[in-house]
């Protein structure tokens, strides 16, 4: 019982800090970035070659990651998305879905469809507290969630920049008529989400070593899921979204049945989406009609 | 709007897995993107003088006993390949092909009357592609296809093929939806079903196990096909089956609740039809358990140990059954090996044993035809007269054909193959045959 909670909370850490960059590009830009997925991919390719093939040690590569993912994002916000800023939402959700399937491709021709085992990045004892063991990636990535929750909830509620974003997201005209340089702002969400998205990635490889060009695609889904559960937009909904969808995916499995895992996992978000439309966490929007 | 992106993302994950029979790895594919980067991808083998040194020294190949006096094989045949030679499966293709070109070549060289043409097309993995490297190869007049490689296009060019009397021999292509129906369609790899039933009386038969846990993937046919025919053979022989549970495509990467459930029944062999990438993520997750246990897998493992970057210390004591391995130190397989990698400087996958055994097992059933019919002209034959003759000796139950993936191989009438699985258990990094 308790593993199976261990082991929920591990699963969802990971999911926990993928969401965390959905809900931070849609908090501010307020668009589904469904490319994100794949960059946490090309962030654990770079991580994997630095180190596999470079023979970098962990720091180093994953702060190169960080760096190649961030230059990716504000990349393919600067290409991709921001001809489309005045465009529908809807034109803007098919373009990162052309851009998810752009990076899957790209990565299939540079790296091929072999698979690829991801060398462990936290190579820290496990920890174990009586019969129970924990492992140090699912230790790294609680921690790592809880320090990027806060620091990015201090950096969007105290700093000029953070402040900026806000801004940005309530109203983009206004903003600029305030003198915020709103093409920076979005840029450095991007910055921020792909930054994210490197070491979230780096850590779902730890965690569950196999690296493919489809790699990020299901965990996004399943992070995308978590961060409407917990409520989009909200820094610290994301994280709980996240926890809570691995423990309710762990223990479908385990008391339910295998076989259902996924169907258990998005019945509970329906019927949390019913009772409450906005997520866990998520604040109430007026729509201005 | 959600589920239609899920639906969409899922369907490219589906896309970007392969539905083909068999995992297989090569070790390093550098070498494979040469001369496919084209659909028609025509790969001649000229007749007189291609490599005049290979099949030197290997002429007491395949079937080479029944080469009796009844009558001679003349002529060239044209043979088509269809296959993914680019895209995400064309680790497949090329295997199959490559492997092909090295059988046509030796029997080009040890037969002075017979030759075999060949004609590789691309399809991509994908069905309708198939269908068009189909009509290409038909419009070369091909007289008969190895093909296809993967399973999904195998079957839209089996109907096409079966309303033409075309006879197909697919290396690879496991499911038995591509016999079923198709009097023209033979399977030189194992069909799905084969496996489980063969791995459940071997293990058996070896005592391995006590307490035997299944995890299968319950999104592919591939595994469930293997896990069920298990399944009812181990209550057939009354084996203590322990713990079944499922994954899917999607949920392959936390196997935590599984190897849990099979470690509280105390299994103490994990049976896994599965292909080797969720493989070796059990493997790595039970030893983080301390879970020591056996495993055992069928043919999609194959492949495990060039998955690159992976620990191959925890594949150790895993044992396999596959039709090929490429340390078989019988004269054929390292024969062939050593032709392989000499060519292609990669360690021949079973792909690529596969494919080196098709033109054989065609050739083979030419020759039996004609030993027994006074001789046979393959010249200017229609595909039809060909496919009537391969159709009724594949279904002879005294043809046999010696390959690197089986001795004494013989075919049912619906298609099915008949040959003895090869175990084999991995040990310092690699296969050790029992």
């Amino acid at each position: 019982m308790l593993n199976y909670l261990i082991n929920g909370i591990s699963l969802g850490s990971v999911y926990a800090i993928i969401a965390l960059g959905y809900t931070m590009v849609y908090g501010i830009a307020k668009m589904l970035n469904f490319a994100h997925g794949d960059v946490i991919m090309i962030g654990g390719y770079v991580a994997f070659c630095t180190t596999s093939y470079l023979g970098w040690p962990v720091i180093p590569s994953v702060l190169v990651s960080i760096f190649v993912c961030m230059v990716l994002g504000i990349v393919i916000e600067r290409l991709a998305y921001k001809p489309l800023r005045s465009a529908t939402s809807l034109a803007v959700l098919i373009t990162a879905i052309g851009v998810s399937y752009f990076l899957q491709n790209i990565a299939l021709l540079i790296w091929t469809s072999n698979p690829k085992a991801f060398p462990n990045m936290v190579t820290l004892p496990s920890l174990v507290i009586g019969s129970l063991q924990i492992s140090s990636v699912a230790l790294v990535t609680i921690i790592a969630n809880i320090v990027i929750m806060i620091v990015l909830t201090l950096f969007t509620s105290k700093t000029k920049m953070g402040k900026a974003m806000r801004a940005v997201s309530e109203d983009k005209d206004a903003a600029r008529l305030m003198g915020i340089n709103v093409d920076a702002t979005i840029s450095l969400t991007f910055a921020i989400g792909s930054g994210l998205a490197a070491i979230a990635g780096v850590l779902l490889c730890s965690a569950y070593p196999t690296l493919m060009p489809t790699t990020g695609a299901m965990p996004g889904i399943k992070a995308f899921t978590a961060a409407v559960f917990g409520g989009i937009g909200s820094i610290p909904g994301a994280m709980l979204g996240g926890i809570l969808l691995g423990i309710i995916e762990i223990f479908g499995k385990a008391y339910i049945s295998t076989q259902l895992s996924d169907a258990i996992v998005f019945s509970v978000l329906i019927l949390i989406l019913l009772v409450k439309p906005t997520g866990l966490l998520g604040k109430k929007i007026n729509e201005k009609v | 709007m959600k589920r239609k992106l899920l639906a969409i993302l899922l369907s490219t994950a589906m896309i970007c897995s392969l539905t083909a029979c068999g995992g297989t790895g090569s070790t390093g594919n550098t070498t494979d993107s040469t001369n496919d980067s084209t659909a028609d991808n025509t790969v001649e083998e000229n007749t007189a003088d291609a490599g005049t040194d290979a099949g030197a020294d290997n002429t007491a190949d395949a079937g080479a006993e029944n080469a009796g006096e009844g009558g001679s094989l003349t002529g060239t045949l044209k043979l088509g390949i269809i296959g993914p030679l680019t895209g995400g499966a064309a680790l497949y293709g090329n295997a199959v092909d490559h492997g092909a070109q090295i059988a046509v070549e030796e029997i080009n060289a040890v037969s002075s009357d017979f030759k075999i043409e060949l004609n590789a097309q691309d399809d991509e993995h994908d069905a309708e592609k198939s269908v068009n490297a189909y009509n290409n190869l038909k419009d070369w007049s091909a007289q008969a296809i190895i093909g296809c490689v993967t399973t999904t296009p195998c079957v839209a060019v089996a109907s096409e093929a079966y309303a033409d009397r075309m006879f197909m021999l697919t290396p690879s292509a496991s499911a038995t939806s591509v016999t079923e129906g198709n009097d023209n369609v033979f399977q030189l790899c194992f069909s799905d079903p084969n496996q489980g039933s063969a791995s459940a009386q071997y293990i058996d038969d070896n005592g391995l196990a006590e307490n035997i846990a299944i995890i299968y993937n319950n999104s592919d046919a591939y595994s469930t096909g293997i896990y069920q025919t298990f399944q009812a053979k181990a209550d057939e022989l009354g084996m203590n089956v322990v713990s079944v549970t499922t994954f899917t495509d999607d949920t392959a990467n936390d196997f935590s609740v599984q190897l849990t459930e099979a470690q509280n029944a105390e299994a103490d062999l994990i049976f896994l039809p599965i292909y080797y990438t969720p493989a070796s993520l059990i493997m790595q997750q039970a030893a983080s358990m301390d879970y020591e246990v056996e495993m055992f897998g069928v043919d999609g493992m194959d492949g495990i140990l060039s998955l690159e970057g992976f620990d191959t210390s925890l594949a150790e004591g895993v044992m396999l059954l596959t039709p090929f391995s490429a340390d078989a130190t019988d004269d054929l397989t390292s024969s062939f090996v050593s032709k392989f990698e000499g060519a292609h400087s990669e360690t021949p996958s079973q792909f690529a044993a596969d494919g080196y055994d098709c033109p054989y097992a065609i050739y083979e059933a030419l020759k039996y035809y004609a030993d027994n019919n006074g001789g046979l002209n393959v010249d200017g034959m229609s595909y039809e007269d060909i496919c009537d003759i391969l159709v009724s000796v594949f279904s002879d139950s005294n043809f046999s054909v010696d390959g690197v993936t089986g001795e004494g191989m013989t075919w049912t009438a619906a298609g099915e193959v008949n040959k003895a699985p090869k175990a084999v258990v991995i040990e310092d990094g690699v296969y050790v045959g029992l």
